[in-house]
């Protein structure tokens, strides 16, 4: 296989075993997760203010008091790191065209350039909090390989696009099959791994939110 | 037996006498060589020395034996628009067998076979157009001789073998599924001799005789790529060489045969063309002396020369598009969605299951 069949195969065969994976997936464990269910809480609920689901959603998304402070580098990178990923993901001209021409869905894009200084700041924030993850013994600690492996299946979509996008190191064509292969490999595993946040951290803080507001504590 | 034929082919031994006979000038005996050494991409001082060495080169009996094809690839080297270019094949080679060609038949074809072959034996050439049937030897025979023992026993005394067509090369059309002869490519049935595949339906004439001039003048068979071609001749994608191919980076595809890009002449990707996998010179080799080429008339490259390209899907079917993202992602979704239900029916059987399950401890089991 040479490197034009290679891009063929990723583009064509590659991609939609990827989807169908990464569809599939997603819906099995969204419904298998929200199919356990929760008792009924049969106590009058206490009304205070703030102690609501929606609520939680929105305390969650900001540190907690002195934990900014502690902990600069896990808030600080997970700030730029994500807001990064999802300006390169969803604001670069190929991607967007990519949307359109796949289901017909169109929206406006940045400039190349931002997006491509977007890429290098969030490559940079990822490899600070992979530092940080390493340096700090109880976050080593806390690690497994599951937080490793996550970390690569989304750097390497990152770093292998900018590549291409920069033509650094292989042929265009090899780097851009490698990119595409990369992001295929995320959306397989990404329904089975702690990548899945990205369907659930919203869901479970509501539910944490909700079941702590009926009794009257704000979380 | 000597015959006036024999005779003849005796007294233009070299390929430089025939020529000189059959009173084609030199000009036009250098403009075919400069031709097929830009086509291989030799140095521009190569073409003098192709000729010097062609000239001198001993015209070598060459058999051509027809099997399960279309006569095709014969007629694409026949039926050159360009005589004085590609009929010079005809003064380079001393075509022994050809039936097609020939003006023998019955035993008296037959009978030049064998006489080339034992008059040459270890030097002449065999070409190969079509596949050969292994599922029924009466599928296909020459003079009521299966493919199969002609080709070995031809074979068997050949300096090389050049399979000229995609059926010779890999199978081809009879080899498509389901293939009903059992046919497979000669690689598959000759494996002590060298093999030099020229796939294409049919292939380009000047790459069936540059081989053969290129076997000639440097009294070796070119460079080939994994797949048994000419690298000269096969190096390069359609896609890579073709003049489309900025309308391709520039993303301007024709959509219809008969929209407004495919008027301005845009890219033809997105109507099935298999220019990007499909490795042979037609974009800058062309057809019908130079004239044009399939992309150049405004229909994609089916990739003709690749192995299996019969099989490889619609011709119509663009190479990169997911095949159908939309029913696929129906199918995953509702394959997603079951998957989901039976897992948490089995879930909650098993919270049932324990709560049934469950013993509560009085006080009195605590005072036992």
């Amino acid at each position: 296989m040479d490197q034009l069949q290679f891009l063929t195969w990723v583009r064509g065969p590659g991609l939609n075993l990827a989807l169908l994976v990464f569809v599939l997936g997603v819906l099995w464990r969204l419904i298998e997760i929200y199919g356990l269910g929760r008792k009924t809480d049969l106590s009058a609920p206490r009304h205070v203010p703030g102690a609501s689901g929606w609520a939680t959603i929105a305390r969650r998304s900001l540190p907690a008091p002195g934990l900014l402070k502690s902990s600069p580098v896990t808030y600080i990178g997970g700030y730029i790191f994500h807001v990064g990923l999802a300006v390169v993901v969803f604001l670069f001209a190929p991607h967007v065209a990519l949307v359109d021409a796949l289901v017909g869905v169109t929206w406006p894009a940045l400039p190349s350039q931002v997006i491509d200084f977007a890429t290098v700041v969030t490559m940079v924030a990822m490899v600070a909090v992979l530092v940080d993850r390493h340096v700090k013994w109880a976050k080593r600690f806390l690690s497994t390989f599951g937080d490793w492996f996550a970390w690569l299946l989304t750097f390497l979509p990152l770093l292998t696009g900018w590549l291409a996008v920069q033509h650094l190191l292989l042929p265009y064509t090899l780097m851009l099959a490698l990119h595409i292969l990369s992001v295929e490999l995320l959306l397989v595993c990404l329904p089975f791994t702690k990548l899945f946040h990205a369907f659930t951290s919203f869901g479970s803080r509501w539910f944490n939110g909700t079941m702590n507001g009926h009794k009257g504590v704000p979380v | 037996m000597t015959n006036a034929y024999d005779m003849g082919r005796r007294q233009s031994a070299t390929v430089g006498d025939s020529l000189e006979r059959q009173g084609i000038t030199r000009r036009a005996f250098l403009q075919y060589c400069a031709s097929i050494a830009s086509l291989m991409a030799l140095p521009a001082g190569a073409a003098e020395q192709l000729a010097t060495a062609l000239a001198k080169a001993r015209r070598p009996s060459v058999i051509w034996l027809s099997f399960q094809e279309c006569t095709g690839c014969t007629e694409s080297l026949a039926r050159a628009h360009n005589p004085s270019l590609e009929s010079l094949i005809f003064d380079l080679i001393s075509l022994d067998y050809h039936h097609t060609l020939q003006a023998a038949s019955g035993e008296a074809a037959e009978a030049a076979r064998d006489a080339a072959m034992k008059e040459n034996a270890g030097k002449y050439l065999v070409v190969v157009d079509g596949s050969v049937p292994l599922g029924n030897p009466g599928y296909s025979t020459i003079a009521g001789i299966a493919n199969i023992d002609v080709l070995r026993e031809t074979a068997r005394d050949a300096a090389a073998i050049l399979a000229v067509g995609t059926c010779a090369a890999y199978g081809g059309l009879p080899a498509a599924q389901p293939n009903p002869t059992g046919a497979v490519a000669i690689s598959t049935l000759i494996k002590d001799k060298p093999i030099v595949n020229i796939p294409g339906c049919p292939p380009i004439p000047n790459v069936m005789t540059g081989v053969i001039a290129h076997y000639l003048a440097f009294g070796a068979l070119p460079e080939l790529d994994g797949l048994g071609r000419p690298r000269a001749f096969y190096g390069e994608t359609i896609h890579d060489r073709c003049y489309r191919r900025p309308f391709y980076d520039q993303g301007k595809f024709a959509e219809t045969f008969d929209d407004e890009g495919a008027r301005q002449g845009w890219c033809l990707f997105k109507l099935g063309c298999k220019g990007p996998v499909a490795y042979n010179a037609c974009a800058t080799a062309k057809w019908n002396g130079g004239v044009s080429f399939p992309i150049q008339s405004g229909h994609g490259c089916i990739g003709c020369s690749e192995p299996n390209f019969w099989d490889a899907g619609s011709l119509y079917s663009a190479l990169s598009m997911p095949a159908s993202p939309v029913t696929l992602g129906a199918a995953a979704a509702a394959a997603g969605a079951a998957a989901g239900v039976a897992v948490t029916f089995f879930n909650r059987r098993k919270k049932a299951a324990a709560k049934a399950g469950h013993e509560t401890t009085t006080l009195d089991d605590l005072e036992k």
